[in-house]
């Protein structure tokens, strides 16, 4: 079992990773990374790791889950037994369940289900090491997998939470910040169309604090707007690239 | 797995016309945006519960009952007793409820309950506690749906607080090692009140305590849980639309004057 750390921010103001209060952790970002699943993305952000597969527009089973003038999405939230500090158990907890909700109604607002009727989208989403803020950077890849599955949007959804810990208002929480912390507020955002998309709270924030949090969780979503950017030009200028070598271009849809 | 719902059983007419009056600040039943539906408290009305309570809200009806057992703490909180939530939606209650295990409604409501009560530290835990890392008291919140007209998550929150306040906790004597509870019981220590304040989002204009055509109707829902220093302790965004930053805030800043209201009706009723 974890210890509790003794403190959360030092004498510098730094915290227990040595980031200052608005510093999101390292984030990588790749899309394409699977070879079955019409598109995917990987995502680390500190020790978070998570894979995200998404398979549709395809036929629906069974037929009764058709809607008519739309695709229907569907989306699973799991966390590897293996990637948390204990061992998780497989079966599917109630925070998952939740988590599998919300991050799908984070999605549906981007998704232009309209131009699939008929069918279903399918967003697996497998976290494979947690260390906090897995629904967020779950959100992160997801919208990049649809993007590399060619589902039209509207427009990438971006997620960072904020919080408060040890009395100060951060961004991008980690596990033990999360735990030992007073407040984590998750928050996804479509940043070009400055729409929010989810938005949770646990904890407890003063109105100033709640302002102040809710701020940087959209600076940091904007951040990681520009890092979907980047990876998505990543893969597509490297694969339509001509001196690119020829198996890479092959992989391009 | 999360799978996008079917359509609403609302009538396109009627949803327009939800639509069309809520563009003027009106709703069907003739509320104002901020104005919640009549709220009936009655509480401590199941007498084998150690707590109950029935909240009726316009016509949605929700009983909370709970139960104190004796049991073991978690690990990592040894000291502390323990709270759990569930909720049922009972096929009383609606024709769209299905027997069977609770669906992602039911496990979402139940968590936002959770959440109210757990984050504002309703309840005082450590007060639970009879031997530390081996017995405590284990409060089971139980929630039984019994009429949907919609905002499950404010009728809820408010009978499981209303249950809580009513709720009796047994006084214990150790006998050589083995608690036994005794016949004679004391209030449940409570710390902190959480009430949440649930919006509809309908076109663009946000409503409080929305009914089930309204829901139906609805492109966002959002809660807002305030304890009773004016905090924020909970937040939950439903629904599949969207909302601007700025609604977000009008929202906090509406749910920090309704709390306060509706946290006196559920106290007095509760006394």
């Amino acid at each position: 079992m974890q210890k509790a750390p003794e403190r959360l921010i030092d004498d510098n103001g730094l915290r227990l990773d040595g980031r200052r209060p608005e510093d999101l952790r390292p984030t990588e970002l790749q899309v394409g990374v699977l070879e079955n699943a019409d598109g995917s993305a990987y995502i680390e952000q500190g020790k978070n790791k998570i894979i995200v597969g998404v398979y549709g527009p395809r036929e629906i089973h069974p037929k009764h889950m058709v809607i008519p003038d739309r695709a229907a999405i569907r989306c699973r939230y799991r966390m590897a037994p293996f990637s948390t500090e204990e061992r998780k158990n497989p079966a599917p907890s109630r925070r998952e369940i939740e988590i599998s909700k919300v991050i799908r109604e984070s999605l549906e607002p981007a998704v232009m289900s309209e131009y699939y009727p008929r069918t279903v989208i399918d967003i697996f989403i497998e976290a494979l090491q947690c260390d906090g803020g897995t629904r967020c950077a779950g959100i992160v890849a997801a919208s990049l997998a649809l993007a590399d599955a060619g589902i039209s949007m509207r427009e990438l959804v971006s997620a960072c939470s904020a919080g408060k810990v040890a009395g100060q208002i951060v961004t991008d929480l980690f596990d033990l910040e999360d735990k030992y912390g007073e407040a984590d507020m998750p928050v996804a955002l479509m940043p070009n169309l400055n729409k929010v998309t989810l938005i949770q709270m646990d904890g407890k924030l003063s109105r100033e604090e709640f302002e102040k949090a809710f701020e940087m969780a959209l600076e940091g979503c904007r951040k990681l707007r520009g890092l979907q950017t980047e990876a998505l030009k990543r893969r597509y200028q490297q694969a339509t690239t001509a001196e690119q070598p020829q198996q890479d271009s092959e992989e391009v849809k | 797995m999360s799978t996008t719902p079917h359509i609403p059983a609302t009538a396109k007419i009627e949803q327009e016309w939800i639509l069309d009056l809520a563009s003027k600040n009106r709703r069907i039943d003739g509320r104002n945006p901020s104005d919640y539906r009549e709220i009936k408290i009655e509480a401590g009305i199941i007498e084998k519960a150690s707590g109950s309570a029935r909240v009726t809200l316009g016509k949605t009806k929700v009983l909370a009952g709970i139960k104190l057992e004796l049991g073991e703490p978690f690990p990592d909180t040894p000291n502390e007793g323990v709270l759990t939530v569930n909720a049922e939606f009972t096929p009383l209650a609606h024709s769209s409820f299905e027997l069977g295990p609770p669906g992602e409604n039911a496990i979402e409501l139940a968590r936002v309950v959770d959440r109210n009560l757990r984050e504002s530290k309703a309840i005082d835990v450590e007060r639970l506690c009879i031997e530390p890392g081996k017995r405590v008291f284990v409060a089971f919140i139980d929630i039984n749906i019994l009429d949907h007209d919609g905002n499950l998550i404010d009728a809820s929150t408010y009978a499981a607080l209303a249950a809580l306040l009513k709720c009796r906790m047994p006084e214990y004597e150790d006998k050589g090692g083995e608690i036994v509870c005794k016949e004679s019981f004391k209030p449940l220590p409570m710390n902190n009140y959480p009430v949440p304040v649930t919006f509809a989002k309908i076109g663009k204009t946000l409503l409080v305590d929305p009914c089930l055509k309204e829901e139906d109707v609805m492109s966002t829902r959002l809660t807002v849980g305030i304890e009773k220093a004016g905090c924020v302790c909970a937040m939950q965004k439903g629904g599949m639309g969207e909302l601007d930053v700025d609604e977000i805030r009008a929202a906090v800043e509406t749910a920090m004057v309704k709390s306060r209201e509706l946290r006196e009706l559920i106290m007095e009723a509760a006394k």
